[in-house]
């Protein structure tokens, strides 16, 4: 082992049937760094990741820990966290009906015996220590998002682990609270603690980072420092090719004319149970825009109030000029429009169905109860859209959920595509998705207002909706308070409009 | 990602198969099949006979075991079915029996349970029966889907009262009906020498085949299983298709009654179907099915009654006493419940696979 070195992992092979995930990957974690893992979806990240925290077994390949000789076995994540790794993982895998303090001492009791003064005496210190402003005694449910992140960061921490692995910690959290939680992992680091941060934000990486591991198709890049790594070419790493600007895929696509670009959809007064102030809305043919604004300012309610996925409380719509009523999904979809939901897991795949079935999921759903396709139709409709989009899949059967983040996305992208709605609104499509397929959704976005489609599109990385949108609405606190259009588009009106007042 | 090359899909044929759904049912009817053929090949006897109306009748352990699983196999399409939509059983089946028994009866026999002429039509006793089946399946499908009641407690309400409905439905008589043609659906129909209910059986299969083959049900129920919320938002109303399942089941009970009740030509409100609701969930869990929802495979849960209904017989042949019965059922079910484990299975497969390797070795050198 080297000198300072935390962790190493020499020539790790890792290999699912039919997918060789690791190939000869070699990682090393420092003493009180903090280690940006990239690489696209299906690179590899996860794997490593995985193998290093005993939930997969290493095909081969050894791991060396400081303070222990020779290489240790990992067997189990039991193995792992007797070793000092620790994860937090994207999805929060804390107890949500249980306090902060419990969460932080759930199952390491030795004795089975609670001493509840001590343990939220003991929280409570140790969320002092870390700044995380929470009580101890506090159902880890009502804390934020981030909250509940950190509280994850402080187990972690007092379960002193010296590997701190935070797989996509940020992608649900709004700014201020990314802040806070880079506050946290920099004072991790100030103690020693190495750390291993998977993330998509190239913004946040540069923000906090000191090294850089690139991994791409299952195989090690390299390993760089920060400073000698230009955004432009991490990303060229990543992508194992030569980039050239993609700031600028707008001009590259004309844009969508016609004469008469009446309006698809209109809205006017629309409110739903979620607490949204009546807004009115429209959208043209061929039309891109956006809502933007903060975490939790209701922009995906708004959409959701469009589709008819919260209850309909009020307001009058028009779908090309014509009254309807829209209450529930299949009204919508019956009237063309398409919803790619924001939280793809929850509200998007059906895990266990193929990707044939999830393709056709909701084309069958509008065809009707008695008019299944047939096999051979589905796999026709499904192939197509695997090659259209680019799906990464063994094959048509695979279950949905053994697909990467961005794969995924895809097939739920496929499967409103499959439709041929005339509007179609996506939220948060490039979530948690790596860069590529980034470019790849926002390409397609414009080509497919090009040929006439209406899009709505949300997403919090403001550029992109820059890239993308002719007309932005901005929300804030529930309430539609802002509509901007041509030289109002910039990063600057949309953060005032956003802050509020409008002044410069 | 490659494509595996084509050897290696060839020298892995045992431990694909072992991943199959429909490798478990299959696997513990061979065992059963082997363990009779060496203990006693008679077993699979088949003799040609009359009964005592003269008829022609084929007998034998063969021919009783899928003569007696075929209740167990309609309720396993049903069971199947609830399961997969919302993910958990019915376990009211036995007292939904009684309950549509007891129609049967009280139609076919009048409100003073004369049983000496037909007070009506069998067709008509079968048909109200149905109705009332489903409406006590719709009953429990509304507690499930609307209410949001657990699956086992919503359907425990019937389960408990349903043999009291049973026999208030007749007074608390015991109707016997004389009629010969009645005893058809649960016996033999002059000159056929296969068993009805055999027939009644398939006929129930082929139908569930055909409403699988030319609805969405199937898609439906499983993408509702797995996932609520996608499915709302993909257009579909999951409370309705959960709904519907219990409404199916309903008929596979009524079905199922009517072959129970024309066996005996009577009903015995506390004994009918006893226990046949943890049989029918077993049989769909024998199928590989999960019993938390989700995907399925009706065939599959029809072999798991089919094993249920051997194993009972094989039971049987070798002189278990009926009381003694339950317990060696629970020691085989464990052996096939731990054999369906996909743990276990990826180890049987990794198992297969290991077998290969040194041979394929071998061959390469």
């Amino acid at each position: 082992m080297q000198e300072k070195s935390l962790l190493e992992m020499r020539g790790i092979y890792k290999s699912f049937p039919g997918v060789k995930a690791l190939r000869n990957v070699d990682f090393t974690l420092r003493e009180g760094e903090i280690h940006a893992l990239m690489g696209e979806n299906g690179a590899g990240k996860s794997t490593l990741i995985k193998v290093l925290t005993g939930v997969h077994i290493k095909d081969s390949g050894d791991i060396f820990l400081k303070g222990h000789s020779g290489a240790v076995q990992i067997h189990s994540p039991q193995d792992a966290q007797n070793l000092g790794i620790s994860t937090v993982y994207q999805e929060i895998s804390l107890c949500p009906n249980l306090s902060v303090a419990e969460n932080i001492f759930l199952g390491r009791g030795k004795h089975g015996i609670v001493n509840w003064r001590n343990m939220n005496r003991h929280a409570g210190k140790l969320l002092d220590s870390l700044g995380i402003a929470v009580k101890p005694t506090q159902q880890l449910a009502s804390c934020s998002i981030a909250v509940q992140q950190m509280v994850a960061i402080a187990r972690a921490v007092d379960m002193e682990c010296s590997v701190l692995i935070l797989d996509e910690p940020t992608s649900s959290l709004d700014e201020s609270e990314v802040e806070k939680l880079f506050g946290l992992m920099r004072q991790l680091k100030e103690r020693g603690v190495g750390i291993i941060f998977v993330t998509h934000f190239l913004d946040q990486v540069y923000e906090v980072c000191d090294r850089i591991t690139v991994l791409r198709d299952g195989q090690l890049v390299g390993e760089y420092e920060i400073e000698k790594l230009p955004r432009v070419q991490l990303v060229s790493k990543m992508l194992g090719k030569e980039l050239d600007d993609m700031a600028d895929i707008k001009n590259d696509i004309p844009v969508f004319e016609e004469k008469d670009k009446g309006y698809v959809y209109e809205a006017e007064g629309l409110c739903s149970s979620e607490g949204i102030k009546p807004f009115n809305f429209n959208i043209r043919k061929g039309e891109v825009n956006g809502f933007t604004g903060l975490l939790g300012s209701g922009r995906s309610e708004c959409v959701r109030a469009i589709f008819g996925a919260d209850k309909v409380t009020g307001g009058r719509v028009k779908v090309n000029g014509k009254e309807v009523k829209i209450n529930k999904p299949i009204d919508a979809m019956k009237n063309g429009i398409a919803y790619l939901p924001e939280d793809r897991k929850r509200d998007g795949i059906v895990g266990d169905l193929s990707v044939r079935d999830n393709i056709i999921l909701a084309l069958q759903v509008k065809k009707g109860f008695f008019k299944p396709f047939t096999k051979a139709e589905a796999i026709k409709f499904a192939e197509e859209y695997i090659k259209l989009l680019d799906i990464k899949t063994a094959s048509v059967d695979t279950p949905i959920k053994s697909l990467s983040g961005g794969n995924q996305q895809k097939v739920i992208l496929g499967r409103w595509l499959l439709t041929h709605p005339e509007y179609l609104i996506l939220d948060e499509p490039t979530r948690g998705i790596d860069v590529g397929t980034k470019v790849d959704i926002q390409k397609l976005v414009l080509k497919l207002a090009s040929e006439g489609m209406s899009i709505t599109f949300i997403s919090s990385e403001t550029d992109e909706m820059l890239r993308t949108c002719s007309r932005l609405m901005v929300m804030r606190d529930r309430k539609l308070v802002g509509e901007l259009t041509g030289d109002e588009l910039t990063q600057n009106t949309i953060m005032n409009t956003i802050a509020g007042g409008g002044q410069e | 990602m490659t494509a595996r090359p084509k050897t290696a899909e060839k020298s892995s044929f045992l431990a694909s198969i072992v991943r199959k759904q429909i490798f478990i049912p299959i696997a513990a009817l061979l065992l059963l099949a082997i363990f009779n053929l060496i203990m006693d090949p008679s077993f699979f006897k088949i003799t040609l006979g009359h009964n005592i109306e003269g008829n022609p009748v084929l007998s034998g352990n063969i021919i009783s075991i899928i003569d007696y699983g075929s209740e167990l196999a309609i309720l396993a399409i049903g069971m199947t079915l609830v399961t997969a939509a919302s993910r958990g059983q019915d376990i009211s089946v036995g007292a939904a029996i009684a309950i549509s028994g007891s129609v049967v009866l009280r139609i076919l026999c009048g409100p003073n349970a004369d049983a000496a002429t037909l007070q009506a039509p069998i067709i008509v006793a079968f048909l109200a029966s149905c109705i009332v089946a489903m409406a006590f399946g719709a009953f429990n499908g509304a507690l499930v889907s609307i209410f949001r009641i657990q699956p086992m407690v919503a359907t425990l309400i019937l389960f408990t009262a349903g043999r009291s409905i049973a026999a208030w439905i007749n007074h608390n008589k015991l109707p016997v009906v004389n009629d010969k043609t009645f005893a058809y659906f649960g016996g033999y129909i002059p000159g056929i020498p296969i068993p009805t209910p055999v027939f009644i059986a398939i006929a129930c299969f082929i139908v569930i085949w055909i409403v699988l083959k030319f609805t969405t049900l199937g898609l439906y129920a499983q993408a509702v299983g797995i996932n609520e919320k996608t499915s709302r938002l993909n257009g579909l109303n999951p409370a309705f298709i959960k709904f519907i399942t219990y409404v199916i089941l309903g008929l596979c009970v009524a079905v199922a009654a009517f072959i129970k009740v024309s066996r005996v030509s009577t009903i015995n409100y506390s004994v009918v179907a006893k226990d046949i609701e943890m049989d029918a969930i077993l049989a769909v869990a024998l199928g590989g099915n999960s019993l938390s929802g989700g995907k399925f495979s009706i065939s599959a849960s029809i072999l798991g009654a089919y094993v249920i209904q051997f194993l009972t017989t094989t039971l049987y042949k070798f002189n278990v006493q009926a009381d003694a019965l339950p317990a060696y059922k629970a020691v085989v079910v464990i052996l096939l419940v731990i054999l369906s484990a996909p743990i276990v299975r990826e180890k049987l497969s990794a198992f297969f696979k290991s077998l290969r390797s040194p041979v394929k070795a071998e061959s390469k050198s």
